[in-house]
């Protein structure tokens, strides 16, 4: 009895032990500046006036709802998600189809659809601000369109085409994650199903739609959930890309936090936009969680 | 026989399928390579045809001016100094707090659990401002401690370790103390060892995302001292005179450990992926 209380003791000793360094490491850079992202966004501070820090309600609030350019990098976020969404999502499950089958050699064909995914995205963004370039002597894709008689393209010099060249890139750059997801989806499908389908006459599209579409369910929800999520922290593209133009067609969020925070210095401003950037992710995961819970 | 001609013919379709798409998905990433290894006249020259992919007379010019030019060395040993240690404490500092919540039992233990789920939500954007102005309270603008420190404490790594932790069996936990092993000894000497599979995930995981990392060390980092390869490639791609051939040899030789990496450690990230996707 006495050695299963000192059992005890030691074991509650070592948990502190275990957890301590993670707990404090946590608390200090996780959960600490969270909270402080939501205190300073009640504030007026400002970078280059530390020590005078006022209170000023939900002045920043009001401000924002009344600021152009926060509306115009709430929607560009808004645009960039709703269309990346589904065609990062289609672009994935495509690929993981394409190496469903489970035969010789499927593993290069997996890497090289992955490849995009392990280099950064600054490595991908340069590259890509050069694959872009307007002019067709020096950039490739105008190069290829207009040896195939299109008209050159602005790609990333044109607010109109701007942040669609971004969508596609990300796309092609991120869609290798969630097709490895959507592969593990198609691996638990039994394949007793096809078979009982194809002897039922049911051709390629039929089985698609009647058995891989139901059997992933949950995957697609999952996936178009976190690709969501992800592509509301759009901020690294237009960072080295664009600097948020041409005429702010490419400013996101994130972006904008950055820019009041760091290159205007207002402070306080600038987590009343982390604020709000902070409940969208926040809902978005919450409603994960409600879809995953739900299966 | 018909069954015989039916399979070849799907045989044909996958792999030349698979083989044409294939190209021209990674068609942009072959581009950079064969570019990086082209005379920047060559480069323009061959812009309109398919030898634009193909380095038809390749040298090592364009690396060389890279390495010349700026200090490539010292950012890679820069990178790899900063994500070694990054996953190194991220590993031994996780797995306890794991282990802990897997097989140890200590009032709060649901509680800590729930709140470390909780926070794998909460995203690094929103909270970075304040991360930087406590960072330069600290003192430690500028410094590995500053760049390195804020990002050791990981809720995703708890949690992979703790599910993992979590289906060793009691016997040999309860075997290793009768033979007297206290708690760290049977971590360190028992458990650890078993354990290999999950800390290769978060190895590769956590190498190939740090390495990418962009975002922090933009902030963190304000000297040429201590940059990243990563910004040292912005930089570099922002500095006159530009030269294509130079950039892409730049980007190349920030993409390849990666990529070498990656065909190595495949299945374990593969794995990673497809455990976050399917537990949640």
């Amino acid at each position: 009895m006495k050695k299963a209380v000192v059992k005890k003791y030691h074991e509650k000793r070592a948990a502190l032990l275990f957890v301590l360094p993670a707990v404090i490491l946590l608390f200090a850079f996780l959960i600490l500046p969270a909270f402080s992202t939501i205190r300073y966004a009640f504030t007026d501070y400002n970078i280059l006036r530390p020590d005078d820090i006022t209170f000023c309600g939900i002045q920043n609030f009001v401000d924002l709802f009344q600021d152009k350019d926060f509306k115009k990098s709430l929607l560009n976020t808004i645009y960039f998600t709703i269309i990346v969404v589904p065609f990062q999502c289609a672009l994935a499950l495509a690929l993981a189809l394409l190496i469903s089958p489970r035969k010789k050699g499927v593993s290069i064909f997996r890497a090289a659809y992955f490849s995009p995914n392990v280099t950064s995205m600054v490595v991908v963004a340069i590259l890509w601000s050069v694959l872009y370039n307007p002019n067709p002597s020096t950039g490739l894709l105008n190069a290829f369109l207009t040896k195939l008689g299109f008209p050159a393209c602005g790609f990333l010099t044109d607010p109109k085409t701007a942040m669609n060249s971004i969508i596609f890139m990300s796309a092609w750059q991120a869609a290798g994650y969630q097709m490895m997801i959507f592969l593990a989806g198609l691996q638990g499908i039994p394949g007793d199903q096809y078979e009982a389908a194809s002897i039922d006459g049911a051709n390629k599209f039929q089985q698609f739609r009647y058995i891989t579409i139901p059997g992933l369910k949950n995957v697609i929800k999952y996936v178009v959930m976190i690709t969501m999520i992800q592509a509301m922290k759009l901020f690294t593209q237009p960072y080295v890309m664009t600097q948020g133009g041409p005429q702010n067609s490419t400013r996101t969020l994130v972006y904008y936090i950055y820019e009041q925070g760091f290159q205007s210095r207002n402070f306080g401003y600038a987590c009343s936009v982390a604020t709000v950037f902070f409940i969208i992710v926040i809902t978005m995961s919450l409603m994960l969680k409600r879809v995953i819970k739900a299966d | 026989m018909g069954k015989k001609n039916k399979d070849l013919l799907y045989n044909v379709l996958f792999y030349g399928g698979n083989v044409i798409i294939a190209l021209i998905f990674v068609s942009p990433l072959l581009w950079m390579i064969a570019a990086s290894l082209k005379p920047e006249a060559q480069i323009f020259s061959d812009m309109s045809s398919l030898k634009t992919f193909w380095p038809t007379s390749a040298s090592l010019a364009n690396y060389i001016e890279v390495f010349t030019r700026v200090n490539m060395f010292k950012y890679i040993i820069n990178s790899l100094l900063y994500v070694f240690v990054i996953v190194v404490f991220d590993m031994i500092i996780n797995s306890l707090c794991g282990y802990a919540l897997a097989k140890f039992d200590f009032p709060g233990k649901e509680l800590l659990l729930t709140v470390i789920i909780s926070l794998m939500v909460l995203p690094m954007e929103a909270i970075m401002l304040p991360l930087y102005i406590e960072v330069a309270n600290l003192g430690w603008v500028n410094t590995w401690a500053g760049l390195i420190v804020p990002f050791v404490g990981k809720c995703f790594s708890v949690y992979m370790f703790r599910q993992f932790f979590i289906d060793i069996p009691n016997d040999l936990l309860e075997a290793a103390a009768i033979d007297g092993c206290g708690p760290v000894k049977t971590f360190f000497t028992i458990v650890m060892p078993i354990s290999g599979t999950v800390y290769a995930t978060i190895f590769i995981l956590d190498f190939v995302a740090h390495w990418n990392d962009f975002m922090w060390p933009m902030l963190a980092v304000t000297g040429e001292e201590m940059r990243t390869i990563q910004l040292a490639i912005q930089t570099f791609f922002g500095s006159k005179p530009i030269h294509y051939g130079a950039i892409m040899a730049s980007l190349t030789i920030s993409a390849i450990p990666m990529l070498i990496m990656f065909v190595f450690l495949q299945k374990y990230y593969v794995a990673g992926i497809a455990s976050t996707g399917i537990k949640g």
